[in-house]
């Protein structure tokens, strides 16, 4: 019984992200990103092979601010937590169907990106494969870290940019340990990229559902 | 059980204001309250604590059934046609799409089921959150100024809701500045108290 309202949530969020084309906005920025960089470093293609990983990763984590502010104020303004709320839902799960529909719809279209976006900075089809497999671990992670700090800051009008404090500082472990996967000396890195993304996975509903209690009052 | 909804020496404090103290009230089953008072008095706060929306400062609030809510918000997604905006509530309410339907007819919506809830007017807006708290079933009403924007054929359609909502055994509490001239109603002033 329970599946069916979840489920209708978690397809809402979806078709919302999809339907307003806001979905797109952090991955068009993140091929910005990639596009700027070999300019930015010059023409030498060692330098860009050697550094792009790191790069895509950065990039990666910037674009993943982006939506921040659509991830639960409008659903705060337009009253549907509250009714969400009355009918009983716990916001624990709010904040987990929230976190699953946009790792989706912002973790997709970003490992699709990220093809053209490697070609762009010079990487080989391996090291491609490592940032893909590392970011699909990330992602989680990243979906969780945003709607976090979306929660926390969504009683403010324009909350991106502290969202976006809020976030950096708690992603650095999945971009230390991310990146540290393109080294051939950082063997362990990818087990700890994976415990990372899990502890933050799963504290994210658990804090995002604590804000958004504290929301109401 | 034919108590539906009861606040037990009830005080609320907003910012460090307290609005109202030590307040009993109690709805059975086929009542309504009518809650009264100037701006700032704490009616939608009163409603949002029989919601459970709002934790009170002091004593207890006990509900017995679901409850609908309906305040300032209408929670209808803006780009949805109107009816698919609602059938979102009803599936997450776990009735089906007759019932939508039925609360459409009964605020006189279903003209409007395929424009997107953007296009509507205040009013309409209104009468469409009203749907859905007809199409919920659940047996306790809150409604917060149900009548604001409303024409007076939409108020009419509003008070004959209410009427079938008691006969069938609802409760309902409503906070509203103007008298909606339904019959045998209890009233509660808040903003008397010392």
């Amino acid at each position: 019984m329970i599946m069916i309202p979840s489920m209708t949530l978690f397809w809402r969020d979806l078709r919302r992200a999809w339907g307003s084309g806001a979905m797109w906005l952090p991955i068009v920025f993140f091929m910005l990103v990639a596009t700027a960089f070999p300019f930015g470093v010059g023409p030498d293609g060692q330098l860009l092979s050697r550094t792009g990983g790191g790069m895509l990763w950065v990039a990666a984590l910037l674009a993943s601010l982006m939506p921040i502010d659509r991830l639960i104020r409008p659903d705060k303004e337009s009253g549907v937590l509250d009714q969400l709320a009355v009918r009983g839902f716990a916001d624990e799960s709010i904040a987990a169907i929230k976190i699953a529909a946009h790792a989706i719809s912002f973790g997709l279209p970003l490992l699709i990106a990220l093809l053209p976006a490697s070609v762009l900075l010079a990487q080989d089809g391996a090291r491609l494969g490592l940032v893909a497999l590392g970011l699909s671990i990330a992602i989680p992670a990243l979906a969780s870290l945003a709607v976090m700090s979306a929660a926390l800051t969504a009683h403010m009008k324009s909350n991106s940019a502290l969202g976006g404090l809020l976030l950096l500082p708690l992603a650095i472990p999945l971009l230390i340990f991310g990146a540290g996967m393109l080294d051939p000396a950082g063997r362990g890195a990818i087990k700890l990229l994976m415990a990372t993304s899990l502890l933050l996975t799963v504290i994210g509903p658990f804090a995002a559902g604590a804000a958004l209690r504290a929301l109401r009052e | 059980m034919s108590q539906l909804l009861r606040f037990d020496q009830v005080s609320c404090v907003r910012g460090d204001r307290l609005l109202f103290r030590a307040l009993d009230l109690c709805l059975s089953r086929g009542d309504a309250l009518w809650l009264r008072g100037p701006n700032g008095t704490g009616k939608s706060s009163l409603i949002r604590m029989a919601a459970g929306l709002l934790r009170p400062f002091r004593g207890t609030v006990s509900r017995h059934e679901r409850c609908a809510l309906i305040d300032e918000a209408a929670a209808l997604d803006a780009e949805l046609p109107l009816r698919a905006a609602l059938n979102i509530w009803g599936r997450i309410d776990g009735i089906d799409g007759t019932a939508t339907i039925a609360a459409m007819e009964a605020m006189a919506l279903s003209a409007l089921s395929d424009v997107p809830v953007a296009m509507l007017s205040t009013g309409q807006r209104k009468r469409a959150a009203m749907a859905r708290v007809i199409a919920s079933g659940a047996p306790i009403w809150l409604l917060d100024e149900p009548a604001n924007g409303l024409d007076s054929a939409s108020i009419a359609l509003l008070v004959a809701a209410i009427h079938a909502h008691r006969q069938g055994g609802g409760a309902i509490l409503l906070a509203s500045h103007v008298d909606l001239g339904a019959d045998d109603v209890r009233q509660l002033h808040l903003g008397d108290q010392p």
